[in-house]
């Protein structure tokens, strides 16, 4: 069984007291607990504060392009299925730079899940408006606030029959834990969304301000009710939900490509004469 | 030749018992299936040549002697009970012509009817034979060309797309993602066709971002892989090419070059791309090109660009242009014994003898090893797109940084030039007169060399590995221009891109240059035709 010892890795470069610090130790304890060893595990990234993470954890990594975490942990992911395979982005990574690659990996349905650390802003570029920062919001460039509306990124999934969509807040660690071991256990393309306070650049959406307002789905919420989801996936104000919104079981994409139903596609050896016919079908 | 529906369509074929290598501006037999095509291609039909049509369909009659009237139509309708069968019997017909016999032909329309049952199958057959009888009986003059089916060997036919899509299949690229665009779609389509055969995956992607990426995500798994695109999907994928740079992820990319800019021509060619090729992607990092010539060569240089990619972690690129990607070349001389497959990727058993593991570990050649995260052991593997250190994190300090670049950029350079190959040069060996050329020229340069007398001592230098130049220790080809009294360029691009990058990398200066922009190959007669201010 792994230990918090060997995901221990390299001194974050986040300000004291960010919200990815408690992400951050979440994720080592939800790998740990699945027992998840840190050679098994692939954790790709965007750029970003969010995109730092898979350097502060022990793991494969493959920490890539603003917007384009999606892409490379699809493909990944094809080439190799036996790995476990973590795209983490932010808010702006995934649902701005990259929101084509988002909406086209919830077709695909790859068997990956998505941590988008969601703090309503650009916080590695110094606080400008990302897809989620609400509507009137000020920042240096949006003198008169935010003039688009937020987007609903849960809602948006839920429409395009996402398999798992669920949010979490970094502020309610235990909740958080056992809704990404759900989303790592899911068999499907799992997103999670986690309410992500930036305490340098986000003066609105503060921990106090999720804290007063966020509250656990009860056991009640049935999430295999797309209506009721979708429904669901529109509360946000004065209260905001967290929990599984969202659950839909299909066939993974690994499952539809048939060169890797035998075994994964980095373990297939490539030899000459086995292909070496082909020329022939040109005479 | 146009592969987007709608809109006027041709093809031409030349056909020789000589090695032929190149387009004519000319045809000595025009068959056209309507009034469009003959008002079009009317003046490129050579003295004594014929064209073949049905005045019904064309709804006009022409009495000039060069004209066939066959009614294609009616006898598709009494022999096929079926007009759409009036283009098998116009093929039959210039068979017919050219009295080559219908055995072919026969097997071709087996082959390509069979699925929809015997009738069609027979009824086509019919349409041919009585197509082929009606040229032969009406046709008075038609022994001229006589032309003789060759004898014995067999000759493949393949396009240049089609070498550069088996090149990779025989490489062991397991991968390819891409978006569709022409002239590049059909390496995709060929790859998803072998799919299952191979055990390949072949994924269209939401657009040529996600396509470089995913490629790269592949690779980076431990696959070999490759994506494809023409210079507009190119343009969206630079930053992914960047981003192989500083990851040294191997990747191989095929860009089909079509006239630009925008969207341009999209069914149209030309070689306006290789300086965007040669400088995109921000930032300093190795890579190398290769512009094929012929199919051929497309196949083998597939081969070395898989080779090269992995061996250095780089980015390799097949350079080409829709004539040499869709023209159909018949071939002797292809086959599987030259090729090479070098495994750089480490598993378990590779690195048991390593300790503590570093993606970017340096080294004197700059190439570090190469692990597949998950099959070797407990090494991790961990790639970064920001500067890092040899583990692969974050690094701001200067210090790794000069070395990071001496490793993934200076130290490589020199051994990545020692891999690559001279120039080609085809006729005198020490010329006064040398044509230069570059991919897809290759074929009619070398023609036109033919038909110069042998006392002016002229000669082709072409170039197919672009870049970076060869050394020059094995063959001074800057020497032998040097030593040349003309020395001409040929590139279909308004702006001598070629010229500019020899010039800017040996200082050597061409005295004359050919430029054709207007979206179509040099064709024997109009390169003879600029030839003819020099020679
Ligand atoms: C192609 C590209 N455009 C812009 C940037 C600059 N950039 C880096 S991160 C970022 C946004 C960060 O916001 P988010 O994705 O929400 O991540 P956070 O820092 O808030 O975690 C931007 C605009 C970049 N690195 N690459
Ligand atoms: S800027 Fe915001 S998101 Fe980034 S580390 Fe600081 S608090 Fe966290
Ligand atoms: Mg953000």
């Amino acid at each position: 069984m792994p230990t918090s010892e060997d995901y221990k890795s390299q001194v974050p470069a986040w300000c004291p007291g960010c919200g990815n610090f408690q992400i951050l130790s979440t994720i080592k304890q939800a790998l740990i607990e699945l027992g998840i060893e840190p050679w098994e595990v692939l954790v790709v990234s965007g750029i970003g504060q969010a995109g730092k993470l898979p350097h502060y954890i022990k793991c494969h990594t493959f920490n890539g392009l603003h917007g384009r975490t999606l892409p490379v942990a699809t493909a990944a992911k094809l080439a190799n299925h036996s790995l476990h395979v973590i795209a983490v982005a932010g808010d702006g990574d995934c649902y701005g730079e990259g929101g084509n690659h988002f909406l086209h990996t919830i077709r695909r349905n790859p068997n990956i899940s998505l941590f988008v650390h969601n703090n309503q802003i650009y916080g590695l570029t110094k606080g400008q408006a990302s897809p989620t920062t609400a509507e009137g919001t000020y920042t240096t460039i949006q003198p008169y606030g935010v003039l688009q509306e937020a987007m609903n990124p849960l809602a948006m999934a839920i429409s395009q029959n996402c398999s798992f969509v669920a949010r979490g807040f970094a502020g309610d660690q235990e909740h958080l834990k056992e809704l990404m071991k759900a989303a790592i256990k899911h068999k499907g393309f799992a997103l999670l969304d986690i309410l992500q306070p930036c305490v340098t650049f986000n003066k609105i959406n503060t921990f106090k301000w999720y804290r007063d307002r966020v509250y656990r789905l009860g056991d009640d919420y049935d999430p295999y009710n797309r209506n009721k989801a979708f429904e669901k996936s529109l509360e946000w104000g004065d209260k905001i939900p967290n929990g599984i919104f969202y659950k839909y079981e299909r066939e993974i994409f690994e499952e539809r490509v048939p060169a890797i139903q035998e075994k994964p596609l980095v373990r297939q050896k490539f030899s000459l004469e086995e292909v070496k016919h082909e020329i022939e079908k040109f005479y | 030749m146009s592969r987007i529906r709608g809109g006027h369509n041709f093809y031409q074929i030349r056909l020789s018992d000589q090695k032929i290598t190149a387009s004519r501006e000319m045809v000595d037999i025009l068959l056209a299936l309507d009034l469009n095509t003959i008002e079009i291609h009317r003046k490129s039909v050579n003295e004594g040549g014929f064209i073949l049509y049905d005045s019904e369909i064309a709804k006009k009659k022409f009495e000039e002697p060069e004209f066939i009237d066959i009614p294609f139509r009616k006898i598709a309708l009494d022999v096929g009970k079926n007009s759409v069968m009036a283009n098998t019997v116009a093929i039959g017909a210039a068979l017919g012509i050219l009295d080559l016999g219908l055995e072919a032909l026969k097997k071709i329309l087996i082959e390509t009817f069979s699925r929809k049952g015997e009738e069609v199958v027979q009824n086509n057959i019919a349409c041919a034979e009585a197509g082929y009888k009606y040229a032969l009986t009406n046709c008075p003059k038609c022994e001229a060309f006589g032309i003789r089916e060759p004898e014995g060997k067999r000759l493949m036919i393949i396009t240049g797309l089609q070498a550069i899509a088996m090149g990779a299949i025989m490489s062991g690229c397991k991968f390819y993602s891409a978006y569709p665009m022409s002239p590049s779609t059909e390496i995709m389509e060929y790859l998803a066709s072998r799919a299952e055969e191979y055990n390949l995956v072949v994924e269209q992607a939401e657009d040529e971002i996600a396509a470089i990426n995913m490629a790269i995500g592949a690779s980076f798994a431990g696959v070999r892989a490759m994506t494809g695109t023409s210079g507009g999907g190119f343009a969206l994928m630079v930053e992914g090419l960047s981003l192989i740079g500083m990851t040294e992820t191997p990747l191989v990319i095929a860009e089909m070059q079509r006239p630009g800019p925008a969207t341009g021509f999209p069914t149209r060619t030309e070689q306006g791309d290789l300086l965007f090729v040669l400088h995109a992607g921000h930032g300093e990092f190795p890579r190398v090109i290769f512009e094929p010539g012929t199919p051929k060569q497309a196949f083998y240089l597939t081969n070395r660009a898989f080779e090269l990619a992995e061996k250095y972690q780089i980015p390799v690129f097949i350079l080409s242009d829709q004539y040499l990607a869709e023209s159909e070349w018949t071939f002797e001389e292809l086959g599987s014994e030259k090729l090479i497959y070098n495994d750089y990727r480490l598993r378990e058993e590779d690195l048991k003898d390593v300790e503590d593991y570093k993606r970017y570990k340096f080294s004197s050649t700059g190439i570090s090893l190469l692990a597949v995260p998950g099959e070797a052991g407990k090494h991790l593997v961990v790639a970064d797109s920001d500067e890092h250190d040899e583990e692969g994190h974050i690094v701001e300090d200067s210090e790794t940084r000069i070395k990071m670049v001496q490793k993934r950029l200076l130290k490589k350079l020199p051994l990545i030039k020692k891999e690559i190959e001279a120039p080609f040069l085809y006729g005198d060996p020490s010329p006064k007169i040398v044509l230069v050329g570059h991919g897809s020229t290759y074929g009619v340069i070398k023609e036109v060399v033919d038909t110069i007398p042998k006392d002016k001592k002229a000669a082709m230098l072409h170039f197919s590995q672009i870049y970076p130049f060869s050394e020059r220790d094995r063959f001074d080809y800057i020497g032998l221009l040097e030593n040349a009294d003309l020395t001409i360029c040929i590139e279909n691009n308004a702006t001598e891109q070629f010229a500019k990058l020899l010039r800017s990398e040996t200082g050597f200066e061409f005295s004359h240059q050919i430029s054709k922009y207007d979206g179509r190959p040099f064709t024997i007669e109009n390169l003879k035709e600029e030839l003819h201010a020099y020679i």
